[in-house]
């Protein structure tokens, strides 16, 4: 399945049906992209009414992931998809789970910014942070074009990509576990950092998530749960592909 | 997919929490395949003319013993051609030649030597519209056997019975099995043919179109029908309905213009379909 496919029915009321369907994806893609940048952005800059738009907006992101729902079981009922316009359907209905838990993990890090901004400030300026939320925006907003273009290489870089992130947010822990244990007095703020920067992890969990349904739809292939080296195989058409018949 | 299911199977908890194992197995473990199965139906380099138009391709295809195979594609793709192959029906057509071969369980069923009646007998045919004969529900049933000159009316009433069971048709029937067929429902009178069908134990059933011209509830049970068919015979349905070759059939095969596109088991060709045409046709496309 390439981008070009997904119209081309002799049924014009369901390709328009899909289109809405993909643009409805990707707008709450853009949306969730954007409450992940304010979020960090919020925490670094001790923005307070940045971190409040954040929560109100997460309201917004689950009503999307409503509405997505919705549409797809109405083409579901309507149309009965079939073959990639069935893999289509399936993969929206898994990412938008995603993308509303990584809205979720958004409005967390907002809540912690909102904490944050009342306590003294790191000498750093929450530069470890703003490092790693970049980054998992990034992961977002390639996760969301991966998906846009139906682009299985950008996938799977993506998906790659995520194990820096865990390596990022495990070099933070550490960091501040050591101030923990140097100064007992930041053990408050710490604890706010650690729940942000966890919350950031994830969402660098589910952008990977996204990665592999955006295979699963090009590529027909479930790759859940194997390796990278696994998943690139499969993406890049490797595999064996099991022949039933002649 | 193949790689989920090798872990799955892997790390199914199973029976140590007290749920059933078949629970974690990947529906893709049980996906068929044609080298496990008995091959009840050869066909081999068919091709087949209505005088200068050839209307079958090169067809060659084996087809499962038991199982339910498909045949889809736009009209005039070849599909009821290839079905009337298999009891030689395309013979009562003036103009049609046919090379290649066919073989059930083995024999060529356009030897010279064949009996086409036999054939007929093993390979028994339903079409779109139903066809009973004007007699009553019970003669019906009995006719193929009277003709093979059956006349115990014990046997008869057990095969009658049998299959009018066999047919999911006995309790709707079995009150007024003397009555004219023709006071039968479109889908009872369907039912019914299958009924005539089964009576004489064929090896095989040909399902045109069975239920295009019923409705939802009689076209559920004939799929029903067709699921509880597939135990004691093997069966090749055509039709136009893709959500009913998805939902009553094991494996499927793609026609178009006369060549056979693609062929495999169902869900695959359902969800992941190898090639670009059969992909367009199922999906609602313009290739």
């Amino acid at each position: 399945m390439d981008q070009s496919s997904l119209g081309g029915h002799y049924l014009e009321k369901y390709n328009e049906e899909l289109e809405t369907l993909r643009l409805r994806v990707l707008n709450m893609g853009a949306l969730v992209e954007q409450q992940v940048a304010n979020a960090v952005k919020a925490l670094a800059t001790a923005d307070t009414a940045l971190a409040d738009e954040v929560i109100q907006e997460d309201v917004r992101v689950n009503s999307l992931e409503v509405v997505i729902d919705e549409h797809c079981s109405e083409i579901l009922a309507r149309h009965q998809p079939a073959a990639s316009d069935l893999r289509f359907i399936l993969a929206i209905i898994k990412t938008i789970t995603d993308l509303e838990r990584i809205g979720d993990q958004a409005e967390k890090v907002a809540r912690m910014a909102l904490h944050l901004a009342e306590k003294d400030r790191p000498r750093n300026q929450y530069n470890d942070v703003k490092a790693l939320g970049d980054k998992v925006t990034q992961l977002v907003h390639n996760a969301v074009d991966a998906f846009a273009r139906l682009d299985v290489d950008t996938a799977v870089a993506t998906a790659r990509e995520d194990i820096n992130v865990d390596r990022d947010y495990e070099a933070v822990m550490r960091q501040h576990i050591t101030f923990m244990m140097e100064d007992p007095r930041t053990i408050s703020r710490a604890l706010d950092v650690v729940w942000a920067i966890r919350a950031l992890e994830r969402v660098g969990d589910h952008a990977r998530n996204m990665c592999e349904y955006v295979i699963y739809l090009v590529k027909g292939k479930d790759v859940r749960h194997i390796s990278l080296d696994e998943m690139e195989r499969i993406a890049r058409g490797e595999d064996v592909k099991d022949k039933n018949a002649e | 997919m193949d790689a989920t299911m090798t872990q799955t199977d892997n790390n199914a908890p199973a029976s140590s929490h007290g749920i059933a194992s078949s629970l974690f197995e990947n529906p893709n473990a049980k996906r068929l395949r044609l080298s496990d199965e008995r091959i009840a139906l050869e066909v081999e380099n068919l091709n087949l003319f209505y005088g200068e138009e050839q209307a079958l391709k090169n067809i060659s295809l084996r087809l499962a013993a038991n199982r339910v195979t498909a045949f889809i594609g736009p009209s005039g793709c070849g599909k009821s051609t290839l079905l009337r192959c298999f009891n030689r029906m395309n013979d009562l057509v003036d103009s049609c030649s046919i090379e290649g071969a066919i073989r059930l369980e083995g024999k060529d069923i356009y030897d010279r030597k064949v009996d086409v009646a036999e054939l007929r007998r093993r390979v028994g045919m339903v079409f779109q519209k139903p066809n009973p004969f004007p007699k009553t529900i019970y003669e019906n049933v009995a006719y193929g056997l009277r003709l093979q000159g059956v006349r115990n009316r014990k046997v008869l009433d057990e095969v009658v019975e049998r299959s009018l069971r066999g047919a999911a048709l006995w309790d709707e029937v079995k009150d007024r099995l003397n009555q004219n067929a023709f006071g039968l429902s479109g889908g009872q009178q369907q039912r019914l043919v299958i009924a005539r069908a089964i009576a004489i134990e064929p090896d095989v059933i040909l399902l045109d179109e069975p239920a295009s011209a019923l409705d939802p509830i009689s076209t559920a049970k004939i799929e029903e029908l067709i699921y509880e068919l597939k135990e004691d015979y093997t069966i090749l349905i055509v039709t136009h309905n893709m959500q009913q070759a998805a939902r009553v059939s094991d494996y499927t095969a793609y026609m178009y213009l006369g060549e056979m596109v693609e062929y495999g088991d169902t869900m695959t060709l359902f969800t992941n379909p190898s090639k670009k045409a059969t992909e367009d046709y199922i999906t609602g496309r313009y290739g």
